[in-house]
């Protein structure tokens, strides 16, 4: 055995290690900012198994897609909302709990039967350095569709969240039905610091 | 990450082009006596240790000179006593951090406080893997090179929300966040900038992208091809290493001292290490994009030429690529003494100016900065890499 392929083995031993322990801390752990942190980690582990497989382009889009952008979203949102504060129990939380484990658990069973049954042959050969030119070659040759599609998904979602979160589209707050002003810089003519009226 | 790419000789390099350190340490252990695995394995640790020394060692000049020219600029005189010049002050801070007593507070979370400062240094570290120093002189070329640097610096944000987050301290919790959302915002024009240069090198590799500068010395720097992008690139360097006028996740005045504030001793020292490696990092990288990288401003093939030596001699090899990590370190810290007489000259820009410039402004203009290149190139192969 070679110092290389020894290398490889310990690395691939630790990198799916983290993936499913890290996978399992996210949907088991109660806090929701360690389930993020360690959705991070999984991210991470992936990338690293990306290299493994000589991929590392994908490796390098998926930490800046996922960890550096999805995942520090995910850490924004919850930060912003998060108030520290015991949510009430929900009724029949144990029934609930073993019908999704008895769900999971079959999904768990009935991919290890794919898993097993299929005949993995070996792949294609790894491209490597190469990679880049090839994936850009199919996006803008048979790809071209789906990509832009996946733009235009995205543009759509952008304009939701630009309508949803300025509130100054809609003058009225939709709950209370008061007047809702909502800017975050001081006015001209209303100076925050000197305006005494309002106590 | 090391293990799975080539180290030091890439494929598809000329390396006759410079001197290989690699080939001849090995040739030489091997005339010792070694098989050829083994002195593989001897190299493989040293240029690592070399570059995490040549890291900290920046480190340290850095924090001198920073001290040095904030006096300048207010007119003290700076440290003095520590040595000559007080060049052993960086020292004597970094002693003196290392022995403080390390505190995590009663109300922390102290696993992820002590995890934070760790994922702001480790992405940091590891971006030094493709900075290059010669034609040979770098830990690895990597073929997404660039890129993985901006990969890479997209880890750091998490580090400093989880710091903010453990404290569990307001201010600390406010200047996390505003660290992440200046880091996400800025990290789109930079890509874009670098983006503009990839595409003149046709390549994401750092070597090629200094390569593609070498040939008529100063002149074909992508300084003057990429005036705009150098800019963008600068600017937002600035701002992913929370250097003033960038510097709102630390502000002093608003914020105590950001995610910093509930930290000492070691843990404090790993976010000053972070930053300021990250500052000579940018100051490298831009050199490498924009100032050729390890290039002398006359090509040293023609120096060589005149003073009638052969450009392939051992001799004027050593010579060579020791003038190009010189003028690569030489560059790079030119660039840091900018960095430091803006942060002790501008004034720190409010938030919502911060937000407002990089999407208002800096990305609309990278985005134009990138198709005019693409035309350029289009028009002109022969000066914008056809």
């Amino acid at each position: 055995m070679t110092i290389a392929s020894t290398t490889q083995q310990i690395c691939f031993a630790v990198l799916s290690t983290t993936v499913v322990a890290g996978a399992l801390g996210v949907v088991l752990l109660p806090n929701v900012v360690y389930a993020a942190f360690l959705l991070a980690g999984v991210f991470l582990s992936v990338a690293g198994l990306y290299l493994m497989l000589n991929a590392s382009f994908v490796a390098a889009a998926q930490i800046l897609v996922y960890v550096g952008a999805v995942n520090v979203l995910i850490l924004f949102a919850i930060m912003l909302v998060n108030k520290r504060e015991d949510l009430a129990a929900i009724p029949g939380l144990g029934l609930r709990r073993l019908l999704s484990g008895l769900v999971c658990g079959g999904l768990f069973v009935l991919l290890i039967r794919v898993a097993f049954t299929t005949p993995w042959g070996s792949g294609p050969e790894p491209v490597g350095e190469e990679a880049t030119i090839r994936i850009g070659e199919h996006l803008f040759s048979d790809y071209l569709l789906p990509f832009e599609l996946a733009s235009v998904l995205l543009l759509m979602a952008m304009i939701g969240a630009i309508v949803l979160a300025r509130r100054d589209v809609f003058s009225e707050d939709i709950g209370t039905g008061e007047e809702v002003d909502q800017g975050l810089i001081e006015k001209a003519r209303t100076p925050l610091l000197l305006d005494r009226s309002v106590r | 990450m090391v293990s799975t790419s080539a180290p030091g000789s890439a494929p598809g390099l000329d390396a006759a082009a410079g001197l290989d350190l690699q080939a001849s340490f090995e040739t030489l252990l091997q005339g010792a006596g070694l098989n050829a695995g083994t002195a593989h394995l001897l190299w493989l640790p040293l240029p690592m240790l070399l570059v995490l020394v040549a890291a900290v060692v920046g480190v340290l000049v850095n924090v001198w000179l920073e001290r040095k020219i904030s006096a300048a600029v207010q007119q003290r005189i700076g440290p003095e006593y520590a040595g000559a010049l007080g060049v052993l002050q960086p020292l004597a801070d970094g002693l003196k951090l290392v022995f403080k007593e390390d505190i995590i507070p009663a109300r922390a979370d102290g696993l992820l406080f002590t995890l934070g400062p760790v994922l702001v240094l480790i992405p940091v570290i590891l971006s030094w893997l493709v900075v290059p120093f010669g034609q040979n002189l770098l830990i690895s070329n990597v073929g997404v090179g660039i890129f993985l640097w901006i990969a890479l610096s997209s880890i750091q944000p998490i580090g400093l929300l989880m710091s903010g987050y453990a404290s569990n301290n307001k201010y600390s919790l406010l200047g996390g966040l505003r660290a992440a959302a200046q880091s996400i915002s800025y990290e789109i024009p930079l890509a874009l900038a670098v983006l503009a240069v990839v595409m003149m090198s046709n390549s994401l590799s750092t070597v090629d992208i200094v390569n593609q500068q070498t040939g008529a010395g100063i002149l074909s720097w992508n300084i003057w091809r990429q005036p705009v992008g150098f800019v963008i690139f600068w600017i937002c360097a600035l701002a992913e290493c929370e250097r003033l006028p960038f510097d709102l996740p630390e502000a002093e005045e608003e914020l105590v001292a950001g995610y910093q504030t509930e930290y000492a001793g070691m843990k404090f020292a790993l976010f000053y290490l972070g930053s300021y490696i990250n500052l000579v990092l940018s100051a490298l990288l831009v050199s490498v994009l924009y100032l050729g990288g390890w290039g002398f401003p006359l090509p040293v093939e023609w120096l060589a030429g005149w003073l009638g030596q052969p450009i392939d001699a051992p001799a004027v090899q050593v010579i060579t690529a020791s003038v190009g990590i010189v003028m690569t370190v030489l560059k790079a810290y030119l660039l840091v003494f900018l960095a430091i007489l803006l942060r002790w000259t501008t004034p720190r820009v409010r938030i919502d100016q911060l937000l407002d410039l990089g999407w208002k402004f800096l990305l609309p203009i990278a985005l134009v900065n990138l198709l005019v290149t693409a035309g350029l190139k289009l028009a002109f192969p022969a000066f914008f890499g056809g």
